[in-house]
C-alpha cells in the first residue's frame, strides 16, 4: 500500500469518526452586544461518530434544544461551524431525521399514511413503500392500529408513529428531542428499548436530548452534561455499555455508578436554574 | 392607545370606501357619509323618530328581559342533566341556524300585529344562544368544583349560588351578547314586516319612498348602538373573566 | 344510532304528535296553526304541482352562489388578515362586535348598488355568511400546532408544499366549522331578504302566501325550508363531527 493511498484510508477513517462536528458554535437569540440579547448556547465542541448512541443532559433552558436547533439546520449558530458529513449545515441537511417532544403526527392521516408520507413524496414506488411502512409499522408495533387515525391512539404509541415516520426515511442522523417527555415512567423504559433497537438495526448516529439521567445513562454511550445557560458541555461520561443492551441494565452495578456521576455534575447547575429562575 | 389606533384606522378606512362608493355611483342616490350624519342629525330632533324609536326600544327591552330569564332558566335546566343536554344540542342548534324570518307569520297569526309579535319574534332569535351557552357552560363545568363542594359539605343550594353560578358567568354573558343583539334583529326584522311603527318600519318606509338618506340614518344609528351595547357586555365579560 | 339520538326523536315526533292533537281537537285553531299532517300533504302537493320549483330554485341558486362567495372570500382575507399582524390586531376588534350590529338594515344599500334581484341578495347574504368563514380561518390558522410547522422544515418543504400538505389539513376542522356557520348564514340571509323586500324565491313565497291568507300554502313552504334546512345542516354537521374527532386528543 503506497504513502498515499494510507493517508486516504486514514482521511476516511478521521471523516468516519466525526459523523457530525460542532467547533465553537455558539448561538445568541437577538443582536448580540445589545441588553435584549440572549446567549443561550456555547461555545460548544463535538464530534459524534458515525453511529454512535449520544445523548445530552441539562438543566431546563440551557440550550438543549438550541443545539439541536442548529443539527437539523433550523437555526444558525452565530458563531462557530457546524458540519454533517464533512459538510457545513446550511438548511435542513438531507439524511437527518428528528423526532419532538410534541405529538407531531398528522391527525388528518391515518398511522400507515402518516408513516408513507415521507416516501411518498420522495416518489418511491407502491410496493417499495408498502414494504417499508409495513416493516416500520411492524417494527413499532402498531401493526394492529396501520388503519387507525393518531387521535385514537394514546400518547406513546403516536410518538412511535412519529419515530416510524422518521425510521422509514432511512436517515443517517437521527435527532430526538426529548421525545419521551409526556410519557409515564414504564412507557419511557419501553419506548427506549424500542429506540435501542432502532438504533442498532439502522446502524444511525443518534443524539438524543433529555432531562431524564436514567435515560441518557441507560441508552447512551456517551453523555454530554450540559451547564445552565450559556449551554456548554462541562462533563462527557463514557458508559462501555455493549452493543446489545436493554432496559434491564438499570440493574447493573455500574448504571448507578454513571448516573450518580451525571447527576453529581448536574446537580449544580440545575440549582443554579432553580434560583435565577 | 395602540389597541384604539389600529380599530380607528379601520373604521376610517371604511368610511372612505363609503365615500369612494358615493362618489362612485351618484346617479344611484347613495348618501355620503356626511350628508347621512347631517341627515341622523335632523332625524334626532324629530318627534316622529322618537316615538318610532320609543317602540322598537320598548320591544327589544322587553325582549332581552324575557330572552335572557328564559334562555338562563332552560339553559340551567337542560344543563343539569347530561342525557337531556346531549338530546337537545342538536335540535337548539338546527332552531339556531333555521331561517327563522320564515316562522314570522305563524307569530303574527298567534299574537296579532301589535307589539306582543315582535316581542315573541325577537326572544325566538334571542334565547337559543342563551340556552346554548348556559347549558354547555354547565355540561363542561369541570368535576372537580362539583366535588370540592360536595367535599365541603355545600348544600345543593349553596353548590348552586357560590359554586356553580359564578362558574357558568363568563359563558352565561357571552351567550347574552349574542342573544342581545339578535334579540335587536329579530324585532327589527319583526318592524320591516307588516308593522306600523319602530325603526324597522321606519327604514321600510323611507326605501319605499327613496329617501336613502333617511334610511341609512337610522341603520347607522341602530349599528352604533348596537356596537355600543355589546362593547358594554364585552367589558363586564372581561370584568368577570378570571 | 345513540340512546340520546332515540330519545331525541322521540321528543321531536311527540312535539309534532301534540302539535297535531292540538290542531285536531280545535283547542289551537286552524286559522292560526294547521296540523302537521296537513302541512306534508301540502308540502307534498306543491313539489307535485310544481307551482313553486321556480321559487325553490331560485333561492337555492342563491344560497349556493352566497355560500360559495362567502367561504372562498372569507377564506382568502382570513388568511391575507392571519399573515399582516398590524392589519390583524386592527380588525379583530371590528370582526368581534360585527354580529352584533344589524347588517340585515344595510339591504336596501346593496338593492341600490346591484339593483333588485338576486345579486342584492346574494350580497347581502355574503356580508352576513363573510364574516363567520374570516374568524374561523384566522383561527384554524392559529391552531396549526409549531411542531407540525417544524415538521415540514424538517421534510424539506416548500411554502406551497407546506401550505397544501400540512397547513390546509391540519386547520381543515377549524375551516369546516366556519364553512358549516357560513351556509347557515347563507341560508338565513337570503330567505330573509326575498322575505323582505323581493319578489322571487321561497321567502317571497311565504310572505306572499301570509298576505293572501292562504295557510296551506304558507306552512307547507315553511316545512319545506325547515326540512331543507335541516338537512343541510346534519348531513355538514355529520362532516364537522368526523373532523373534530381527529382533534380530540
Amino acid at each position: 500500500m503506497t504513502v498515499a493511498a494510507l493517508a486516504e484510508v486514514a482521511d476516511v477513517s478521521a471523516v468516519e469518526d466525526r459523523h457530525v462536528r460542532l467547533a465553537g458554535v455558539t448561538r445568541v437569540f437577538g443582536r448580540p452586544g445589545t441588553p435584549k440579547s440572549v446567549h443561550a448556547l456555547g461555545p460548544i465542541d463535538l464530534d459524534l461518530r458515525r453511529g454512535e448512541f449520544f445523548s445530552v443532559v441539562g438543566p431546563s433552558g440551557c440550550g438543549k434544544s438550541t443545539l439541536l436547533d442548529v443539527l437539523a439546520g433550523l437555526s444558525k449558530p452565530t458563531e462557530g461551524t457546524a458540519e454533517f458529513e464533512g459538510r457545513p449545515i446550511d438548511g435542513v441537511p438531507a439524511g437527518v431525521g428528528v423526532v419532538f417532544q410534541e405529538d407531531a403526527s398528522f391527525p388528518w392521516l391515518t398511522v400507515a399514511d402518516n408513516v408513507a408520507f415521507g416516501l411518498r413524496r420522495a416518489g418511491v414506488d407502491a410496493a417499495e413503500i408498502a414494504r417499508r411502512v409495513d416493516y416500520a409499522v411492524g417494527f413499532m408495533g402498531l401493526k394492529a392500529f396501520a388503519g387507525a387515525y393518531p387521535a385514537q391512539l394514546s400518547g406513546g404509541m403516536r410518538q412511535r408513529v412519529c419515530i416510524a415516520r422518521t425510521l422509514v426515511m432511512q436517515p443517517r442522523l437521527i435527532l430526538l428531542d426529548e421525545p419521551f417527555g409526556a410519557l409515564d415512567q414504564q412507557t419511557r423504559l419501553l419506548m427506549g428499548d424500542e429506540l435501542l433497537r432502532l438504533w442498532r438495526e439502522t446502524s444511525a448516529t443518534v443524539l438524543l436530548i433529555t432531562h431524564a439521567l436514567d435515560e441518557a445513562a441507560m441508552l447512551s454511550d456517551r453523555v454530554g452534561v450540559m451547564s445552565a445557560r450559556p449551554g456548554v458541555f462541562i462533563d462527557v461520561v463514557e458508559t462501555g455499555w455493549e452493543v446489545e443492551r436493554d432496559s434491564r441494565i438499570v440493574s447493573h452495578h455500574r448504571f448507578g455508578d454513571i448516573t450518580g456521576r451525571l447527576w453529581e455534575k448536574l446537580r449544580t447547575e440545575s440549582l443554579k436554574h432553580l434560583r435565577d429562575g | 392607545m395602540k389597541s384604539v389606533l389600529g380599530p380607528a384606522a379601520v373604521l376610517a378606512v371604511l368610511l372612505l370606501a363609503w365615500e369612494v362608493l358615493h362618489l362612485a355611483v351618484a346617479n344611484t342616490g347613495l348618501p355620503s357619509p356626511l350628508a347621512t350624519l347631517m341627515q341622523l342629525v335632523v332625524l334626532l330632533g324629530e318627534a316622529e323618530f322618537w316615538a318610532h324609536a320609543s317602540q322598537t326600544a320598548q320591544a327589544f327591552a322587553a325582549a332581552v328581559v324575557l330572552s335572557t330569564v328564559g334562555g338562563i332558566a332552560l339553559g340551567i335546566l337542560l344543563g343539569m342533566n347530561r342525557t337531556a343536554g346531549t338530546v337537545s344540542e342538536p335540535i337548539l342548534v338546527n332552531l339556531y341556524s333555521l331561517p327563522k324570518v320564515t316562522l314570522y307569520p305563524v307569530v303574527l297569526l298567534i299574537f296579532g300585529l301589535g307589539i306582543s309579535a315582535r316581542i315573541a319574534f325577537g326572544i325566538m332569535h334571542g334565547m337559543i344562544p342563551l340556552t346554548l351557552f348556559t347549558m354547555n357552560a354547565i355540561l363542561q363545568m369541570k368535576p372537580v368544583y362539583r366535588r370540592s363542594a360536595a367535599v365541603m359539605g355545600l348544600t345543593p343550594w349553596q353548590t348552586s349560588v357560590s359554586v356553580v353560578l359564578p362558574a357558568i358567568l363568563p359563558e352565561v354573558i357571552t351567550g347574552a351578547r349574542l342573544g342581545v343583539s339578535l334579540c335587536l334583529l329579530g324585532v327589527l326584522i319583526g318592524e320591516m314586516f307588516a308593522s306600523r311603527n319602530g325603526l324597522g318600519y321606519m327604514v321600510m318606509h323611507a326605501m319605499e319612498r327613496g329617501d336613502m338618506p333617511t334610511v341609512l340614518a337610522v341603520a347607522l344609528l341602530l349599528a352604533i348602538v348596537a356596537l355600543l351595547v355589546n362593547a358594554a357586555l364585552l367589558a363586564l365579560d372581561r370584568a368577570w373573566r378570571h | 344510532m345513540t340512546r340520546e339520538g332515540w330519545i331525541r326523536l322521540v321528543v321531536v315526533a311527540a312535539a309534532v304528535a301534540a302539535l297535531e292533537i292540538a290542531c285536531r281537537t280545535g283547542w289551537i285553531p286552524t286559522t292560526v296553526v294547521i296540523p302537521p299532517s296537513a302541512m306534508a300533504t301540502s308540502l307534498y302537493d306543491i313539489l307535485v304541482s310544481g307551482t313553486h320549483w321556480g321559487d325553490i330554485l331560485v333561492s337555492l341558486r342563491s344560497v349556493a352562489a352566497a355560500g360559495v362567495l362567502a367561504i372562498g372570500l372569507g377564506f382568502l382575507v382570513g388568511a391575507v388578515i392571519h399573515a399582516l399582524p398590524p392589519v390583524r390586531s386592527a380588525a379583530e376588534p371590528l370582526l368581534a362586535s360585527y354580529y352584533a350590529v344589524p347588517t340585515f338594515m344595510f339591504y336596501p344599500v346593496f338593492i341600490i348598488l346591484f339593483g333588485v334581484g338576486s345579486a342584492a341578495i346574494v350580497a347581502i347574504a355574503v356580508l352576513l355568511a363573510i364574516v363567520a368563514m374570516i374568524s374561523a380561518t384566522l383561527i384554524g390558522l392559529d391552531r396549526i400546532p409549531r411542531v407540525l410547522g417544524k415538521t415540514a422544515l424538517i421534510m424539506r418543504m416548500g411554502p406551497v408544499e407546506r401550505a397544501f400538505r400540512i397547513s390546509l389539513p391540519a386547520a381543515m376542522p377549524y375551516l369546516f366549522t366556519g364553512v358549516k356557520l357560513a351556509v347557515a348564514y347563507a341560508f338565513i340571509g337570503v330567505i330573509a331578504s326575498e322575505f323582505i323586500l323581493s319578489g322571487a324565491g321561497m321567502g317571497y313565497a311565504i310572505a306572499y302566501a301570509y298576505n293572501n291568507f292562504n295557510n296551506r300554502e304558507m306552512y307547507g313552504l315553511m316545512l319545506l325550508i325547515v326540512v331543507l334546512v335541516t338537512i343541510v345542516n346534519t348531513a355538514l354537521d355529520a362532516v364537522d363531527r368526523r373532523l373534530q374527532a381527529r382533534l380530540r386528543r
